[in-house]
């Protein structure tokens, strides 16, 4: 069964940083897809730019609204996502929780909903 | 007739081990209860005639598994997935072995693994349990919680339906994930008990059922999985469970544990309980719950209230603080620290309490404090505290209590 996690995490800290922690951050990130990639979980994943960059776009009535800025105004912002391969959600969590978001912000593990 | 009685007396033994084990077979709680029924259906028009088999359990697991693949055979004219699955549970499940005793043991513990699984909410987790390993309806379920049957059978629906969608596999955690995964089920037998012990709303203050059946439940677990709090969460609610005679009137009015006539405790209960206690704390994986029931014991065992060990609680409460910083545990180590040192040693914990602002809004605290002062001669100060518990008791016998309490306060 596919999962979707959704990584959320306060965007400012990266402001605040150094370097220095900022690699070793995301050589954590590395880490975790290879071991993920390893074990035979991963599906795909990204890192997503900052909600500064994000545009929203809805119709209504035939008439395209487009604004600037994400769905919704959040504390905690969605800044990446893994799909995963999980034999249930025992699994899928078991994966969640190794991702290095998981002590700063939160994941959110939505199960991907199969059309046949 | 006779058999007509048996199957009755095996529905009440036996009917959530079939449960159990149909819903491993049949990968779904609400196909695996219709195949309940269908069986005893079964049973009843069969029993009478055939005999009652060697084996009702067995008998009932397959005949059950049998009736639910063939429904779903029937069904498969409008939905041919059906068909496929139905087949697959057919060669999947077509092995003895998966109904012998261990299995359907530990079927058991999967389905209070399953309902109490963290990724439901906690109020889901008390009705799926109670619905799903007690067998109540949801009517006793909701009578039980001051709900409707409507708010408890939507909470079961939509329990069942994360666990499908989701996918919540049906297992016991793997070793290393049962602590954790353990404190979820203690908190939920721990919870029911509760709301039947002391309710926390509404006019009655014993929901006697309810502590049965967590009672029930804590044995149960107690004799699947004896970790150390398992055998601690049973003490301590048969250590409660033991003063429940003692505790209130005739007419329903709280009594206070010093004030307690002991000879009405329940010695039976007690010496199980304690029994109990000796036998988690020699587990070394102790926690709360255990530590707790230790306290519990230390005052079921003095006869009377200048008898109690108080040294012996205040240490033990020690301990507990340590294990499971919570101001409600500060707030009851306060109570017997007064007991031990006197009620000015007390007063200057439970003020420091207060002065956190964490129990600000919780009754038993101004209540607490109220009574060191009446202790104390402070009957200004007393008066006020009780007064602002009185304002945030919800509880009827606890408010007459109270109310009591300000009536008797001599005035200066």
């Amino acid at each position: 069964m596919k999962y979707l996690c959704l990584i959320y995490d306060d965007e400012k800290k990266w402001e605040t940083m150094s370097k220095a922690e900022a690699d070793a951050y995301m050589g954590e990130y590395f880490q975790f897809t290879d071991s993920i990639k390893t074990s035979g979980h991963y599906l795909g994943g990204n890192a997503l730019q900052p909600v500064q960059t994000a545009t929203t776009i809805r119709s209504r009535n035939g008439k395209l609204s487009t604004t600037d800025g994400p769905f919704a105004e959040t504390k905690e912002q969605l800044g990446g996502y893994y799909l995963i391969e999980a034999r249930d959600l025992n699994d899928a969590l078991q994966v969640a929780q190794k991702i290095p978001s998981v002590r700063t912000g939160s994941i959110e593990v939505r199960p991907i909903q199969e059309f046949n | 007739m006779e058999a007509r009685q048996a199957v009755d007396a095996v529905y009440r033994a036996e009917s959530r081990r079939v449960l159990a084990t149909l819903i491993r077979l049949l990968g779904d709680f609400d196909r695996a209860e219709e195949a309940l029924h269908d069986a005893f259906m079964a049973a009843v028009e069969r029993w009478p005639r055939d005999g009652v088999p060697d084996n009702p359990r067995a008998w009932l697991v397959s005949t059950g598994r049998f009736k639910a693949i063939d429904a779903m055979r029937r069904r498969a004219r409008f939905d041919a997935a059906l068909g496929e699955l139905a087949t697959q549970i057919e060669s999947a499940t077509s092995d003895a072995s998966a109904w012998d005793e261990d299995t359907v043991e530990d079927d058991r513990l999967r389905l209070i693994f399953t309902c109490c699984h963290p990724a439901l909410t906690p109020d889901a987790q008390v009705a799926l349990t109670l619905r799903e390993v007690c067998g109540l309806t949801t009517e006793e379920i909701a009578h039980a919680f001051l709900t409707t049957p409507s708010t408890v059978a939507q909470r079961i629906v939509r329990a069942k339906a994360k666990i499908r969608d989701a996918r919540i596999p049906y297992q016991v955690p793997a070793r290393a994930d049962i602590p954790a995964r353990l404190d979820t089920v203690l908190h939920v037998v721990y919870l029911v008990f509760n709301e039947g012990y002391s309710a926390s709303a509404g006019s009655s203050l014993t929901r006697h059922d309810l502590s049965a059946e967590a009672v029930r439940l804590g044995r149960l677990l107690a004799e699947l999985l004896p970790e150390a709090e398992v055998i601690g969460l049973l003490a301590l609610m048969l250590l409660h469970e033991s003063r429940r005679a003692a505790r209130t009137t005739e007419s329903g009015e709280l009594v206070l544990l010093d004030e307690q006539d002991r000879t009405r405790w329940s010695r039976k209960l007690i010496a199980e309980g304690c029994a109990l206690v000796e036998r988690a704390l020699t587990g070394r994986r102790f926690g709360p719950y255990t530590l707790q029931a230790a306290i519990a014991a230390v005052h079921a065992e003095a006869t009377t209230p200048a008898e109690t060990d108080w040294e012996q609680i205040v240490g033990l409460y020690d301990v507990l603080l340590r294990a499971d910083p919570s101001p409600v545990i500060e707030l009851n180590r306060a109570a017997a620290v007064a007991m031990r040192d006197g009620p000015a040693a007390g007063l200057a914990i439970v003020d420091a309490i207060l002065a956190h602002g964490d129990l600000d809004d919780y009754h038993l605290a101004h209540s607490a404090r109220a009574d060191l002062c009446r202790r104390l001669g402070r009957l200004a100060d007393a008066r006020g505290s009780y007064e602002r518990a009185l304002a945030l008791t919800k509880q009827e016998p606890e408010r007459r209590f109270l109310e009591k309490r300000l009536r008797e306060l001599p005035i200066n």
